[in-house]
């Protein structure tokens, strides 16, 4: 496969169906990639019950709430101008044209050998679950309403230019030639920054760091994790865009990662603090299916292997210093999505071989300048994220607050939030009474 | 009459339990407490957190006793809770003014008399 295939496969832009050529739709590919979807869905519930495990019990409702607010926001915000600003034609190397806002003529459109209606959906749930991965640094004191809000503009403002960017052959990491399958740089690095950097404008969550959060139902976190698994897979084979070898070997690499990243975890946790946990497992697990992420349709399952393995070891250290090194990432996504991402997409651009993918030459293929060119990759994204998180920040913070007060917070986020608990405590001595109908 | 209050191990109530039944004493209230003696905290670890649990879970045992039967419910607490590691937990042992069982309004001793125990001291004696 040429660059200019790659182009046709990876772009959502007019090309495909203006370029020239008779576009075909293929039913394998297609059949494969309704499956992948409708996986890469099942990634914002899993994240929800995630998070929602590795809060007090209290809070519980108001995390899972924010990944199912993301399912809604980036949804909405993707139908109506994410998809064009991120794929449309007519823009420029920073940002796509305004042209298929609302999806105005791509109903009809392929996109490689995709019904073009398949590729925005597949898109769309990308940047639903990289909303919903920003939310775990602001849980237990961001304001919903504030939350909401901000998810809109952050999705238009970080995410559909820099989908843009990387993924659309217009984008100027594109042209570059960056190597990230399935959102090393897109989805990782820009959450794990954006979350970083949403932590400190907020600002740490009451008593931080002396008063701790602990998880409240441990097998919600592994039930979680289990999930995320199963719909990453959707999410990295599905990056090929089609149903063939590659797709593949990305579906095996992706689970090797994960693999050897949580026994790695597990490993340092018994050399460091005697015990392996399941907190531990469970988040050496999603360390890996970060890292390979960027690689996994570009190295060999035993380069896939290394990766897990290497960033569950940069994780793990940097999650036992968080304290130092941090502000009060309420669920550690920089330390976890940010740091794998890099991790990630810095060992494609050291370990993609040819052998596996004909587009991916890293330095052990003898390219060392794809080193460069994914540092280029990872600084763009995160400068991206940063700038554009903080804006989109400040630009709520003139409309309403951003933080509860701190009776809101102590009270019970559930309950100042959405007038409800996760659990029944009360029960019976809260003696509820019937007053009215909703 | 008083009101004895046992703060044990609740991995012991089993054998508190039983020991009070031996010794005739049945009407018994539990809660779950916890509380802070003189034992060790716990140490856990969450994800790069280590958190010392300052309070430990214990169970209340309450229960109002004639004066005969005060030693007996003391010495049967103490045979089913001590383990002999710190943390056993305490007895406490106050006055009690009134009594009164709500089915018949019984005050006094008669209302601490379970109804299928005829013993009013741990003797069998009337």
């Amino acid at each position: 496969m040429s660059r200019w295939w790659l182009a046709v496969f990876l772009s959502g832009s007019a090309f495909a169906q203006t370029g020239g050529q008779t576009a075909r739709i293929d039913t394998g590919d297609t059949a494969f990639m309704l499956v992948a979807a409708a996986l890469v869905m099942l990634m914002a519930p899993g994240l929800a019950i995630f998070y929602g495990g590795l809060v007090r019990a209290s809070s519980v409702l108001n995390t899972m709430m924010m990944s199912f607010a993301a399912m809604g926001i980036a949804a909405v915000a993707w139908i109506a101008v994410g998809y064009s600003l991120a794929f449309g034609p007519g823009g420029n190397a920073l940002i796509g044209g305004l042209s298929q806002a609302g999806l105005a003529g791509t109903l009809s459109g392929v996109t490689g050998t995709l019904p073009t209606p398949l590729f925005v959906i597949f898109q769309l749930l990308f940047a639903v679950i990289t909303l919903a991965v920003v939310s775990g640094s602001v849980v237990e004191r961001m304001r919903f309403p504030a939350f909401v809000l901000f998810g809109t503009i952050w999705v238009l403002v970080v995410y559909a230019p820099l989908a843009h960017w990387v993924w659309s052959t217009d984008g100027w990491l594109f042209k570059l030639g960056l190597l990230d399958f399935a959102g090393g740089t897109v989805v990782e690095v820009a959450s794990g920054v954006s979350g970083l950097v949403a932590a400190l404008v907020l600002g740490p969550r009451f008593g931080f760091p002396r008063y701790v959060s602990i998880p409240h139902n441990v097998p919600l976190v592994l039930l979680g994790t289990g999930l995320l698994w199963f719909g990453w897979l959707g999410f990295n084979a599905g990056s090929a865009l089609a149903a063939n070898g590659i797709a593949a070997i990305s579906l095996l690499n992706t689970n090797a990662a994960a693999a050897a990243a949580l026994l790695v975890w597990m490993l340092w946790e018994t050399v460091r603090t005697g015990k392996p946990t399941a907190v531990g497992a469970a988040t050496g697990a999603v360390v890996g299916l970060v890292a390979i992420t960027p690689g996994c349709g570009f190295v060999t399952p035993g380069a896939a292997l290394l990766i897990g393995a290497v960033a569950s070891t940069v994780s793990y250290f940097l999650v036992a210093n968080k304290h130092r090194l941090f502000p009060d990432d309420a669920l550690d996504v920089f330390a976890c999505h940010g740091v794998a991402g890099i991790v990630g997409t810095l060992l494609t651009g050291i370990l993609a071989t040819p052998l596996v993918n004909p587009l991916g030459n890293g330095l052990i293929a003898g390219n060392p300048h794809q080193v460069i060119v994914q540092m280029i990759g990872i600084l763009g994204a995160a400068a991206l994220a940063a700038g554009g998180t903080f804006l989109s920040l400040k630009i709520v913070g003139l409309v309403m607050p951003l933080r509860m007060t701190e009776k809101e917070e102590i009270g019970g986020v559930d309950l100042s939030s959405h007038q409800e608990e996760g659990y029944e405590t009360e029960s019976p001595l809260g003696a509820p009474v019937f007053i009215a109908g909703d | 009459m008083k009101l004895v209050t046992a703060v044990v191990r609740p991995e012991r109530v089993q054998q508190v339990k039983e020991a009070l039944f031996q010794a005739g004493i049945s009407g018994i209230t539990l809660s779950r407490v916890s509380g802070h003696g003189g034992e060790q905290e716990i140490v856990e670890h969450y994800r790069g957190t280590r958190v010392m649990v300052e309070f430990r879970d214990k169970v209340e045992f309450r229960m109002a006793v004639s004066e005969p039967f005060v030693q007996l419910a003391v010495d049967a607490i103490v045979r089913g809770a001590r383990t002999g590691e710190v943390g056993d937990g305490k007895i406490f042992v106050q006055p009690l003014e009134r009594v009164v069982r709500i089915r018949t309004a019984e005050e006094g001793h008669a209302a601490l008399t379970p109804v299928n125990e005829t013993r009013l001291n741990p003797e069998g004696g009337q």
